[in-house]
């Protein structure tokens, strides 16, 4: 039996993935929940493990090749069938075969594709990812595009799909389908038969789906919404088809599972090219998945929320001081280079204890005041601008905080940054004055109401209170917030805070 | 009325009181070492009339009459049962218990433990608890959320005639200290069959009183009469609720309860006792832990304010005690859920 591996679909908003390395090639044997494929949708890679232990019969897509969730991207032999196939070291390739089989008759190949266990012939690989030991490759936790959604991670998050779902409220903790929740007892149920809970109506209360409609839908048997693609545990964070529908009206339908694997030179839909009719002039530099969504967040802040912008200047000469003291001693004993980011980050998450409403979320019922303060910090990883968030900031000293921020640039720097390392931020702090810039007007990160940066420092005579003139160490920090939830007079508020802690901010502190 | 008892065939109808003082006067008459030791509990014979005549018929060596100190009915008591008695101590009211609370939890229960076995305590505390009788803050309480945190103490509370005699003869014969809680309000509003002869009950097990589908009712006490009313009442709109009397409170009957939950995946419990940190604080973290996957809608509680006492004024008892409409619509929400 031949099991096709479909694109997975890695979190709510995601409709297409690339197939950034296969870990396996034709002929080689992989266990059931072994990686054998890492797929990028976004900022972070996923290792996706293999539903099935078997043998992989072809890679339909080849590295670098985007193509929707869904889209069959391999086929893997199963175990109990290498009797009936030719042992992949035969003398036809794996294409070859595919393709003669094909050839022979399209029926048999669109028999034998969907000869699989259940109606849809489809296999995802969310199927065991309750039991998965790789956790990138769950059917889709907090997902990489909730990077920023995460902004709102202890509360609901709305779609951000362009709008075009506005309605569809999905909770964080991945408990509801369409704001309907669902019970252990019903996820449990579903996962045992297999019963695809976005096929299933409700009969409870608000039309909650209850232990006895799982228990009627698979007596019902399959055309009742018995799945064989989704288990419950995946239901719950993936989308049912008709909202990732609704969600994504530009996302080319899946293809067929029957007809795909047949096809010898498998061009999924939806990646026509768009240069068919003119050459372009110049070069076209193709949009990677990152790029994309880095193009698509910027555009989606710069549109709902208006930004305002407002700078200040501080004396940071004892901060410098009280870092230089230290440094070198941290280092050594953490093994983490003590630079002054985490004590600007220390200051801003005491401002924001004083301005609450500038670590919190514009929604259409109301301004979302977070409890958590998690702060996103803005580093360079190959590349690619990515904003990974240390949790609870407001609960970690200056210490703590370089360590923690210290581990994710290390991650970063090493491609390791997990979807719950870039999620629930609500609040960005950018050190852009290490590249030397002296002023910023930043973009918000979708979702969250304030960004400062904090600019390059620059030894200037500077007249002091009382004329005398000294020379001191000075740096701008610019904020950007969102005018719809907080007014200028909290904005400067919150930066005058700011500043006064960081001057105030010496040499005889504590780390 | 002889040792011939187990003789004895078919049953009788009787109210909860009745109950209690005819299986008292069985074990009086059965068993010597037996005594009963209280407050009023002689020449008054207990402020229910439960002893009515006891004294006359045992004497005053078996039935004493103890001054108003409960530290001390219980602390001699302690001492009998040490000493090979089947005392029967009697805390007039459960809300007088307080100042006996040291020799129940620091000694009574602690005995086995504290004399490797050498020592055990075979004594039962009987107390009447609960409100619903306009009896005020003196008179109202329930305590069993006070002891049930206690190892070393069974607690009790039956809530039926025949349940309150297998009970109670197990609680005598239990070699270990039981507490014996009897809500007061069902003293003579509850009548039930009860099968002739000694019989007992086994510590520990619940009950199911009512078989049903679809919502799980755990209670026990007055609480579990409305119960059984609530979910008779809902019969009518096609809603099967099945109600489980947990009679022992410790130990708990775990796997009746779970079995239960795990038929009908919805739990609601209820009690007259204090909400917080009750009995069904307890049966839900229980069930959380075992049985979350089965569990189709969240666990409710109905159960007592967390306020100091009942008041004496009617209207704030009544607002006290759950009431039988408000547990219909507990359960109805439930089930539909």
């Amino acid at each position: 039996m031949a099991t096709t591996i479909t694109m997975p679909q890695l979190g709510e908003t995601v409709t297409e993935g690339t197939v950034a390395q296969w870990l396996k090639k034709p002929g080689d044997s992989v266990e059931k929940y072994e990686a054998f494929v890492e797929v990028s949708t976004d900022k972070v890679n996923a290792e996706v493990p293999s539903p099935v232990t078997g043998v992989i019969r072809e890679l339909i897509v080849k590295e670098g090749e985007t193509v929707p969730t869904g889209a069959p991207i391999a086929i893997i032999d199963d175990v109990a069938a290498g009797a009936e196939t030719p042992a992949p070291n035969g003398s036809a390739s794996p294409s070859e075969q595919v393709a003669a089989s094909a050839g022979s008759s399209n029926a048999e190949a669109n028999r034998q594709a969907s000869d699989e266990p259940v109606p849809g012939g489809n296999v995802g690989l969310g199927g065991p990812a309750y039991d998965s030991p790789s956790n990138g490759a769950r059917g889709g936790p907090p997902n990489t595009i909730a990077t920023n959604n995460g902004a709102n991670a202890p509360h609901k998050v709305i779609g951000h799909d362009g709008g075009s779902s506005p309605q569809k409220i999905i909770t964080h903790d991945g408990a509801s389908i369409n704001g309907v929740r669902t019970s252990p007892a019903v996820r449990r149920l579903a996962r045992e038969h297999q019963v695809d809970l976005a096929r299933v109506s409700g009969t409870g209360d608000n039309g909650r789906i209850t232990a006895n409609d799982i228990l009627a839908a698979a007596k019902a048997g399959p055309s009742a919404g018995v799945a064989a693609t989704i288990g419950a545990d995946n239901a719950e964070y993936v989308a049912p088809a008709s909202v990732q529908r609704a969600a994504a009206p530009a996302a080319p339908p899946a293809a067929a599972p029957a007809t795909a694997p047949a096809a010898s030179a498998p061009k999924p839909p939806g990646t026509a090219k768009p240069s068919d009719a003119n050459a372009q002039p110049g070069e076209l530099i193709p949009l990677t998945p990152v790029r994309k969504i880095i193009a698509q967040r910027m555009v989606e802040s710069k549109h709902t929320a208006p930004h305002a912008w407002t700078m200040t200047e501080v004396d940071v000469t004892n901060v410098w001081k009280w870092r230089a003291r230290e440094k070198d001693a941290f280092e050594k004993a953490y093994g983490v280079k003590l630079t002054l980011l985490p004590f600007f980050i220390r200051a801003a998450v005491e401002s924001l204890a004083a301005f609450p409403l500038m670590n919190a979320s514009f929604t259409d019922e109301g301004i979302r005041v977070h409890r958590d303060v998690n702060v996103g910090i803005a580093i360079a990883a190959d590349g690619v601008l990515v904003v990974p968030v240390i949790r609870h900031a407001d609960q970690l000293s200056i210490k703590g905080i370089a360590l923690a921020a210290g581990e994710l640039i290390d991650k970063g720097r090493r491609g390791k940054l997990g979807a719950d390392d870039l999620a629930g931020g609500t609040f960005t702090v950018n050190n852009t004055g290490a590249n030397g810039s002296i002023l910023s007007a930043p973009i918000l990160v979708p979702g969250q109401t304030g960004i400062v940066t904090t600019e390059a420092i620059v030894k200037r005579p500077v007249v002091r209170e009382d004329d005398a003139i000294a020379v001191r160490s000075m740096m701008n920090v610019c904020l950007s917030l969102d005018h719809r939830v907080v007014d200028g007079a909290v904005a400067s508020g919150f930066l005058s805070d700011l500043k006064k802690r960081l001057e105030a901010m010496g040499p005889a502190g504590s780390l | 009325m002889t040792a011939t008892a187990q003789q004895q065939t078919g049953t009788t109808v009787m109210t909860n009181v009745e109950a209690v003082r005819t299986t008292l006067h069985d074990a009086l008459v059965r068993d010597d070492r037996v005594l009963i030791m209280g407050e009023d509990v002689g020449a008054r014979g207990n402020v229910f009339l439960i002893t009515k005549g006891f004294l006359e018929e045992f004497g005053a060596e078996r039935i004493i009459d103890t001054p108003l100190a409960e530290a001390s009915i219980v602390g001699v008591a302690i001492g009998m049962a040490m000493e090979g008695l089947r005392p029967i101590a009697e805390i007039q009211f459960a809300d007088f218990i307080y100042p006996a609370f040291n020799q129940i939890v620091g000694e009574a229960a602690k005995t086995r433990y504290r004399s490797n076995g050498d020592y055990t305590c075979p004594l039962v505390i009987r107390t009447p608890y609960g409100g619903g009788v306009r009896g005020a803050l003196s008179h109202s309480v329930s305590i069993e959320a006070l002891f049930y945190h206690v190892p070393g103490l069974t607690i009790v509370a039956p809530s039926t005639p025949a349940d309150i005699k297998g009970l109670l003869n197990a609680a005598i014969e239990c070699p270990d200290p039981v507490l014996f809680l009897e809500h007061k309000k069902t003293y003579r509003s509850v009548k039930g069959e009860v099968p002739a002869g000694y019989y007992t009950i086994p510590i520990g097990k619940a009950d199911v009183k009512k078989a049903g589908t679809d919502a799980t009712v755990v209670s026990y006490g007055y609480n579990l009469h409305q119960a059984l009313d609530a979910a008779n009442r809902l019969e009518s709109e096609g809603i099967s609720v099945e109600v489980v009397d947990l009679r022992s409170i410790r130990p708990m009957d775990k796997t009746t309860i779970l079995e239960s939950v795990r038929k009908t995946r919805k739990l609601l419990i209820i009690h007259e006792d204090n909400k917080f940190g009750g009995i069904g604080a307890e049966i839900s973290a229980m069930v959380a832990e075992e049985a979350l996957f089965d569990l189709d809608a969240p666990v409710r509680r109905l159960a007592g304010p967390d306020v100091p006492a009942m008041g004496y004024a009617a209207p704030l008892e009544d607002e006290f005690m759950t009431s039988t409409d408000e547990m219909v619509e507990a359960m109805r929400e439930l089930a539909k859920f």
